[in-house]
This record gives structure tokens, C-alpha cells and sequence, in this order.
């Protein structure tokens, strides 16, 4: 076991080396797209720490998000504070909001954990449009840096790397043990004396933690915030059907379910530009019912049968 | 047939074949010109866009190509359109101007849909040296993102302006005695309604206003009655919401609902758009809104009339204009250089001046100051009031009720 | 008083928009996110009818159900019943619900955009009324009593009827009740398309008084969710219970406080809810 968890990890960081050449090959198009896809690796490997273990879905991902974009922009905006600063301070509010949360829902379960996440992104999302509003006062929010997509890659790709190491490191340990006694019966960790609440939260604040700096990243690219567009919930959901499409139950199952899914969405988005949204509903479908568990899924069958023969 | 000599016809095949097609490649690229465009259809924004951007960009490329293309050097080339839905989000709206710029290696690209886009885009148009004609882009940050980004022109003015068109209005209705020095101002708590708002309040208290109603709403709220309940329990003369287009419409029917009779009814974006008559028929006349056109010119005329007969809608009457004129400045520049050599066709828009649908247009600093501010309905169409160097300007009249 | 009248229109709203989905969360087990599409479907209905041929929403609506009733029962039965019986668990028919709807949804909003992209805009019985001295539109009173005969129907069905009882038997317990005989895929595809029913019919009326685009659906989809979650998972009562709440918390702080902080309370509401009962208003514990 432990064996083959090291080869995984080796695995990993032979690609995160592969990954950081890629600006050296491209520079256009295709980095654009490594930037996208390296973005929802990195939220979603953050979202599979936390949510694939327990088995809690978790729609916070927005939320985090928002709060390292918003930050990081009104900070620069609003008070003339450094990127930099922003960007060390922005992931730590999410680590204290995260720990709230994860404290806030200890006693909730299944759908009530999901759209509690929700209600509490969207929340956070029109207190800080109202705050904004009321006492910032903005003229507009602008993060105009120096930066280019090579850079933002890099720290994206730092980030998802990161995130990936303390999960294997997660994995191996107690904590890692205690998570997997929850995700199959919280009843039986509680006998052995785990505590739950204690491991939930933890793992809740590092996917918190790692969602933000993600915001704290893009937020030079998309140069202009508007807090709607940076909360928006539509990332939170794109990161669990990324996550989902992938499979939960590794930690590299979220990267192998991000890359195809981006570039079915490129492929669909140039091929029907007038009714991409149309075919990636349908995609979607076809994904459901012929990849019934997930990219990891079948390459785990595949493999079984490989061996098998 | 052996297997070295099926593999030497193969190759000879397939290079045949490739040089065939190169050859059918640059045929093709000889004689049209590859523009993009990328702009929400689905999300928050395609409302919008598809009123004010997607026919004018369909109607533009019509009319050069049915002309025969655009006049370069080596004779016409026609328009190959390439458009992308950005479906309202950044992140898809910079990889599809990244496809248009490095994939399709399109000649030119058609300024995004809205202000945020805009400047997310702005980086990619001046690595690539694109010209960016902005028209649905309001900010106060002008001189520093003209400086930053070469290629970008701004054509619809900044917020300050936009703001002090609406409060010029106010202070010579106010100094004639027409109204009282009250104001019950709303905005929408988006980025675009934060600002407008920002902006407004010390312009108007310097004016020697009173805000006696400021509140926001969140973007999507589906009751807006406490609001227009709210505001007509002030002494206010004058109402004005900085909103968006679901709230132009939900507020304006409440006040119709709760007969808000107020001297001066100011709604912002979608004030001008056909369906905002179309809903609301003779009850809006005399209410004032962002935008305006003046349509008694016989280039507006033309325009309007071509609208719709080729996209089958009306245009709006404030940023369908401007877009339009973006793209005869495009046009111009373009046929003025007369090749595909984005600095030159960047430096002309700077250094001349262009015959628009609404007259002549020019840029200073990479900024065009030809833009209406405020419009108003009267007798069914939504006519300038306020505008910054345009002729043509219609005096306000104060709102009667809502019949 | 303006502020109870004007709030118990808007909880009239809200439940139009939850009651739907309830029944498909509650009975099917399917947690459909594209249930703002639906509702938006029946919001376009009634523009294109009313712009074409000047047809009144409220004919549309009689038009609207059945169709949206026969075409979520189609939907049930050849997209979402091959999950059911693939699923070993209900988190794994969870996940696949979630993805399977969040694509119809897309596809949905690609169909309505295709449609007619443009706002939803027209005006229908945007009059005043007054009643006890508050001005009320006639066209959001006409959606309060719709909302108030389909919910008082719904409630008064799932209790007084066989058909009913065996909906209610199914959302309380899959098992015992497929043990006591109930057809339990029948009842299931009957409280999905009824849903669908629903929330299309309150697409058609809110349609009347709010301005609805072809991608505006997920902001209804999560409002529903949050209603059915607050009120508790599989009772109607809740939903409507909750409706009415967020309604009348939502006009309160608009009027009293702050217009800005209506999401927010209505929010806070939601969450303080959940913390002191994690399994919404009327949920049962494990259910």
C-alpha cells in the first residue's frame, strides 16, 4: 500500500513537472485554457479533500472563492494595500469563515449539509454587495497587475501541488484514518473515540484555505471584480460536477475528471457557437448514463480487466 | 505492394493533400477578412447583448458584405464572421478571445459586452495588438487604462459624466422652480449600480440636493414594491435608480402600480430598449433614462429602418447606435489602411475622424466625447436630453402620472 | 399591514416556486436543478402566447400543466428511472440526479435561449388593488390565490386520498413502503411529473410580474432549495410554511431596515433554521 502511495505521488510530481513546461510550449490559446483547467484542478482537488472522504458535498467553494478575489480587490481598490498583502491575508479570513462553517454544520447531514453551504455562500455573497455598497463605497473594483497567464499558471499550478501533497500526507495520516471511519459510519468513529468534529473542521479550513488563494490568483486575471461575478455559485457547482464527473474517491480523481471535461467544453464551444449550451447539457447527459462512476471509474475497470487477462 | 513503398505513396499522398489544402487555405484567406467577436448569449448579461450588441454585429457584417466586402488594397474582402457565447463569465471570455486571437487567427475582434469583460479582455487585445473600440463600458478609470492598454478606445463616456447628465438635469428643473431640492435615490448592489451610485451622491449634494431615500437592492429581487412604497413616502420630487434591466422593469411597474407621482422618474439601463415601451405602451412618457439617441437625423433614420429589416427588431435607442458607429469607425479604419496591419488601422482610429450614424466621431487620448447621458420617452420615443457634444438634444418635460 | 400583505404575496410567490420541487426531492428522491428551467419554460409559454396571440397567462396555465405534467413524466420514466434502479445507494443516486439535471438544465437554457433570448417582457393585470388600505398588483393577488388553491389541493390530496397516502408513504420510507404493496415507481413518477406541473404552472403566473430570461432558472432552482430545505425535506407543509416566512422576513427588512438586506435576512433566516433544527421545520430526524 504504501509502496504504490509513493509511486502515485512520484506519478504526480513527474506530471507537475511535465505541467510547468507547458507555458514554454505554448503561449496563446492553449496556455489559456492550462490556466482554466489548472484552476479547477487546484479548487477541485481543495473540495476533494474535505468532501471526498466524509462524503459531505459542500457548495462553498464560491464563497472561498469570492472571499480571496473580493478581498485581494477591494484591498487594492478601496485601501491601496499591496497585492501581496492581500493575497496573505485573504486565505486566512476564509480559514477563520471555514472554521465557523465547518463548526456551524456539525450536526447537519446529507441534502441539509449541501444547501446550508449554499445559503451561507449566498449569504456572504449579498452581505459583502451591501457592505460594498454601504460603507466601501466603490468605484469600481480593480486588480491591474504586471501579471502574465504564465505567471498566474504557475501559481495555480504551485497551488494544486501543494494542495495534492498535504492530501497524500492527509492520507497516511490519523487524521486521513479518522476521515475514513467517518465517510463510512460516523456512529463507529464516534465509538473509537475519533474526534469527528475536530477532524471535519480541520479538513474544512485547508479546502477553505486553498479555494481562497485560488480566488487571490485569478483575480489579476479577470482585472475587474464585480462581487456577483466572483461569488458567483455557478463555480461552486461547476467544481462538484468536475469533482463528481472525476470520482471522489481518490485524490487524483478530480484532475483526471477536470482535464476531459474542459476539453469537451472547448470542443463543444467551438464546434456549436451558437448553441453551446444546448450541447453541453447533452454531453453531460451522455457522461451520466455511459460513465456511471466517474473517469476514475473506468479506468479503474479498465485496468481490472486488464489485469484479469 | 510492399510495405516501404505503400508508406513512400502514402506520404506522397498525404503531402498532396496537405499542399492542396494550404492552397485552398490561403485562397480562401486571400479574399476575406476574419473578424470575431465574443459576447454573452446565455447569462445574466445576454439579455442585454442580444438587444444592443449581437444585431448590430449581424447587421454590420450584412451590409459590408452585401457592398461586396470591405475595400482593401488587393481589392474587396468580405466578412467571416466568428462568434463565441462567453455565456456572462470571465473565465470563458478570456479563453474564447485567446481561440479568436491564436487559433482562428482572426484579423480583427469586435469589442466584448459590458465593462467588466472589457477590461478582463483588454490585457489579450494589447498583447496582440488588436484594436478594442469599446462602447458598453462605463468606468472612471479611462486615463489609466488608456495608458496601460494602447489599443483600447472608449466611446460611451465615464461614470462621472453619465452621472452629471442626469444631475444637470435636476439643477435646471430645480432652479426653475419645477422641483423640490429632494431626491429618492435606489441602485442595484452590482458593480455597475455601486458605482453609479458612489459617484452620484456627492454630485448631487454639491448641487445642493437632499437624498431623503438611498437605498440598494440586491441584484434578483423579485418584490420591489418596499422600495417604490419606501420612496413615495418621501417628499421627493425626483426618483432615480441606478438598475439593470429585470429591476428597470419591475420598478418602473410598481410605480405604475402604486401611481408614484413624481415630477422626475429616472431608470438606468433598459430604459431604452423597444421592449421597456412595448410593456409599459403610453404609461412612460416623460420617464427619463439612461442613453438617448436624437432619431430625427437622416443617418438614424437609415439605420433604424435597416435594423429592422435585417435583424427583424427595433434597435434600442443609446448603446445599439453607439455599437453600430464602433463598427463604421472599425470599417473606416480598416478600409483606410487598406491591409490587415493591426498598428496602422490602431493609429488611424487615433489620428482621424470618422463619419458615424451619429455624426463625427473622434478620440482624444483613445477617448471618443460624443455619447448621450440621458434620454427621456416622449410621444413613443426615447429622445436625448443631455448629450456630450452631440446636436440635437430635446428639452425635458416633467412626468404627468402614469397613464 | 402593507408589510403583511405585500410579504404573504411574496411568500405566495416563493411557494410557487418550492411546492414543485418538494414533491420531486421529497417523493422521487430526484433532486432536480433543473427545476428553474422548468419553471422558466412556463414562464415562456405564456410571454410567446401573450405576444403572438394576446393570449391570457391565465389560459396558458391550463395548457401549461398538462403538457408539463405529460413531459416530466416522460422525462421520469426514460432519463431518470434508469438512475434509480442503477443506484446502489442513495448518495450514489444523489450524485447521478445532480449531475443528470444540472445537464438538463443546460440543455433547457440552451433550448429557451434559442427560443426567444431576449427578456420575458409584458404586461398582464399590472393594476393596483386595494385591499385594507395596501396597494397590491392585481396580477401578484391572482398568483397568491393560484398558489394558495395549489397548495390547499396538494396538501388536501396527499392527505385525503389513497393515491395521496401512498405519495406520502413513499417520502417517508422507500422500503416499507414498496413492502406494504405501493407501486413504488408509479408513485414516483406521479409526484415527479405533478412537481414539474407545478412549477411550471408558477412559472406561468410569476412570469406575470417578474422579468424572466432564458438563463435566469438557477436562481429559482436555488431558492426552491433553500425553501424545501428550510421546511424539511419531503413535507409539503414545510415548504409552504417556509415560503410564507421567507416572504413576509424578506418585505420587513425592506421596509423597516434596509432593501439592501433582504437576500441577507432571508439568508440568516435559512441558516438560523437549519442550526437549531438540522433537519428543517417539519423533517424528520434520519429521514
Amino acid at each position: 500500500m504504501t509502496g504504490q502511495g509513493f509511486k502515485s505521488l512520484t506519478l504526480i510530481g513527474v506530471l507537475v513537472i511535465a505541467a510547468a513546461f507547458v507555458p514554454f510550449v505554448t503561449n496563446g490559446y492553449w496556455l489559456s485554457i492550462a490556466v482554466t483547467a489548472m484552476m479547477y484542478i487546484a479548487l477541485a482537488t481543495a473540495w476533494t479533500l474535505f468532501s471526498g472522504p466524509t462524503h459531505y458535498i459542500s457548495l462553498a467553494t464560491g464563497a472561498f472563492f469570492g472571499i480571496g478575489g473580493y478581498l485581494v480587490a477591494t484591498g487594492m481598490s478601496d485601501f491601496d494595500i499591496s497585492f501581496w498583502v492581500m493575497a496573505a491575508i485573504a486565505p486566512i479570513v476564509a480559514v477563520v469563515l471555514a472554521a465557523l462553517i465547518g463548526a456551524a454544520t456539525l450536526r447537519l447531514s446529507g441534502i441539509y449539509f449541501v444547501i446550508f453551504t449554499l445559503g451561507l455562500a449566498e449569504m456572504i455573497r449579498g452581505l459583502v454587495s451591501w457592505v460594498q455598497n454601504n460603507f466601501l463605497g466603490s468605484r469600481g473594483l480593480y486588480v491591474l497587475t504586471d501579471f502574465t497567464e504564465e505567471h498566474i499558471y504557475w501559481m495555480l499550478l504551485g497551488i494544486a501541488a501543494t494542495v495534492y501533497v498535504i492530501g497524500w500526507l492527509i492520507d497516511r495520516s490519523k487524521l486521513g484514518f479518522a476521515m475514513k471511519i467517518i465517510g463510512n459510519d460516523e456512529g463507529v468513529a464516534k465509538h473509537l473515540g475519533i474526534n469527528t468534529a475536530r477532524a471535519k473542521v480541520i479538513l474544512f479550513m485547508i479546502t477553505g484555505f486553498f479555494s481562497a488563494l485560488v480566488g487571490v490568483i485569478v483575480a489579476p486575471r479577470y482585472s475587474y471584480i464585480e462581487p456577483n461575478l466572483v461569488f458567483s455559485p455557478e463555480i461552486s457547482f461547476m467544481v462538484v460536477i468536475m469533482a463528481l464527473l472525476g470520482g471522489t474517491q481518490r485524490l487524483w480523481g478530480p484532475i483526471i475528471g477536470v482535464i476531459p471535461f474542459i476539453l469537451i467544453w472547448e470542443t463543444i464551444t467551438v464546434s456549436f457557437p451558437n448553441a453551446t449550451t444546448l450541447y453541453l447539457g447533452l454531453s453531460f447527459l451522455a457522461i451520466v448514463y455511459f460513465l456511471p462512476n466517474g473517469v476514475v471509474g473506468l479506468i479503474e475497470s479498465l485496468t481490472k480487466r486488464g489485469r484479469a487477462s | 505492394m510492399n510495405k516501404r513503398k505503400f508508406l513512400a505513396r502514402a506520404t506522397a499522398g498525404l503531402t498532396t493533400l496537405a499542399a492542396a489544402s494550404l492552397l485552398s487555405f490561403t485562397a480562401l484567406a486571400a479574399d476575406t477578412i476574419k473578424i470575431g467577436t465574443v459576447a454573452p448569449k446565455t447569462g445574466p448579461l445576454a439579455g442585454g447583448s442580444l438587444v444592443s450588441q449581437w444585431p448590430n454585429v449581424d447587421l454590420w457584417v450584412h451590409e459590408v458584405n452585401e457592398r461586396g466586402g470591405l475595400k482593401m488594397k488587393e481589392g474587396q474582402k468580405k466578412i467571416e464572421l466568428i462568434a463565441y457565447d462567453d455565456k456572462t463569465n470571465p473565465t470563458e471570455h478570456i479563453k474564447a478571445v485567446q481561440r479568436l486571437a491564436t487559433q482562428d487567427k482572426v484579423d480583427f475582434i469586435i469589442a466584448p459586452y459590458g465593462t467588466g469583460f472589457n477590461i478582463a479582455a483588454a490585457p489579450i487585445y494589447s498583447k496582440y495588438g488588436y484594436p478594442q473600440i469599446a462602447v458598453t463600458s462605463v468606468t472612471d478609470q479611462i486615463g489609466e487604462l488608456t495608458e496601460r492598454f494602447p489599443s483600447l478606445f472608449f466611446t460611451l463616456g465615464d461614470t462621472t459624466s453619465f452621472v452629471a447628465g442626469l444631475k444637470d438635469v435636476l439643477v435646471k428643473l430645480k432652479d426653475s422652480g419645477e422641483i423640490n431640492n429632494k431626491i429618492a435615490m435606489v441602485n442595484v448592489a452590482d458593480a455597475f449600480g455601486i458605482e453609479l451610485a458612489d459617484v452620484a451622491r456627492p454630485l448631487l449634494q454639491e448641487a445642493g440636493f437632499e437624498l431623503v431615500y438611498d437605498k440598494s437592492y440586491p441584484l434578483g429581487t423579485p418584490d420591489l414594491s418596499p422600495i417604490i412604497k419606501g420612496a413615495k413616502a418621501t417628499e421627493a420630487d425626483s426618483f432615480i435608480a441606478w438598475s439593470y434591466p429585470p429591476d428597470t422593469f419591475g420598478l418602473t411597474e410598481q410605480a405604475v402600480i402604486e401611481n408614484y407621482d413624481v415630477k422626475v422618474f429616472y431608470t438606468a439601463v433598459a430604459t431604452a430598449f423597444p421592449a421597456y415601451a412595448g410593456k409599459f405602451g403610453s404609461k412612460i412618457e416623460n420617464v427619463l433614462g439612461a442613453g438617448g439617441v436624437n432619431p430625427d437625423t437622416d443617418e438614424m433614420k437609415a439605420y433604424r429602418a435597416r435594423h429592422e429589416e435585417v435583424t427583424g427588431k427595433a434597435p434600442d435607442y443609446w448603446a445599439s447606435a453607439n455599437t453600430y458607429a464602433s463598427l463604421q469607425i472599425l470599417e473606416a479604419a480598416i478600409e483606410g489602411v487598406g491591409e490587415v496591419d493591426r498598428e496602422a488601422v490602431t493609429n488611424y482610429i487615433k489620428s482621424n475622424t470618422f463619419d458615424t450614424i451619429m455624426g463625427p466621431i473622434n478620440f482624444d487620448d483613445q477617448n471618443s466625447n460624443r455619447f448621450w447621458t440621458v434620454g427621456q420617452w416622449q410621444e413613443g420615443v426615447f429622445r436625448g436630453v443631455v448629450s456630450s457634444n452631440i446636436e440635437g438634444a430635446v428639452d425635458v418635460k416633467l412626468k404627468d402620472g402614469w397613464n | 399591514m402593507d408589510i403583511l400583505i405585500s410579504g404573504l404575496l411574496l411568500g405566495g410567490t416563493y411557494a410557487l416556486v418550492a411546492m414543485g420541487l418538494n414533491l420531486q426531492y421529497g417523493v422521487a428522491r430526484i433532486m432536480n436543478l433543473a427545476n428553474g428551467e422548468t419553471l422558466v419554460l412556463g414562464a415562456l409559454a405564456a410571454f410567446l402566447a401573450f405576444t403572438a396571440i394576446s393570449l391570457s397567462p391565465l389560459v396558458t396555465l391550463v395548457i401549461v400543466a398538462p403538457l408539463a405534467f405529460a413531459a416530466n413524466w416522460l422525462v421520469y420514466q426514460f432519463l431518470l428511472r434508469p438512475l434509480v434502479k442503477r443506484a446502489k445507494t442513495s448518495g450514489q443516486l444523489e450524485v447521478d440526479s445532480i449531475l443528470a439535471t444540472f445537464g438538463m438544465s443546460f440543455a433547457l437554457v440552451g433550448i429557451m435561449v434559442s427560443i426567444h433570448g431576449e427578456y420575458y417582457t409584458y404586461s398582464f393585470l399590472a393594476r393596483p388593488f386595494e385591499i385594507l388600505g395596501t396597494t397590491v398588483a392585481q396580477n401578484r393577488l391572482v398568483a397568491f390565490f393560484a398558489a394558495v388553491i395549489i397548495g390547499g389541493g396538494l396538501v388536501a390530496w396527499l392527505n385525503y386520498t389513497r393515491t395521496g397516502t401512498a405519495v406520502r408513504a413513499v417520502s417517508v420510507d422507500t422500503e416499507a413502503a414498496r413492502l406494504v404493496g405501493i407501486n413504488v415507481p408509479r408513485v414516483s413518477a406521479l409526484a415527479f411529473a405533478l412537481g414539474g406541473a407545478v412549477t411550471a404552472v408558477g412559472g406561468t403566473l410569476i412570469s406575470t410580474f417578474i422579468t424572466l430570461d432564458g438563463s435566469i432558472g438557477v436562481i429559482f432552482t436555488m431558492k426552491a432549495l433553500i425553501i424545501v430545505i428550510m421546511g424539511g425535506v419531503g413535507d409539503l407543509r414545510g415548504s409552504i410554511i417556509a415560503a410564507v416566512v421567507l416572504g413576509l422576513v424578506e418585505t420587513a427588512v425592506a421596509s423597516l431596515i434596509d432593501p439592501g438586506l433582504t437576500l441577507v435576512a432571508a439568508y440568516v433566516i435559512f441558516l438560523g433554521i437549519l442550526l437549531f433544527r438540522p433537519q428543517g421545520l417539519f423533517g424528520k430526524r434520519n429521514a
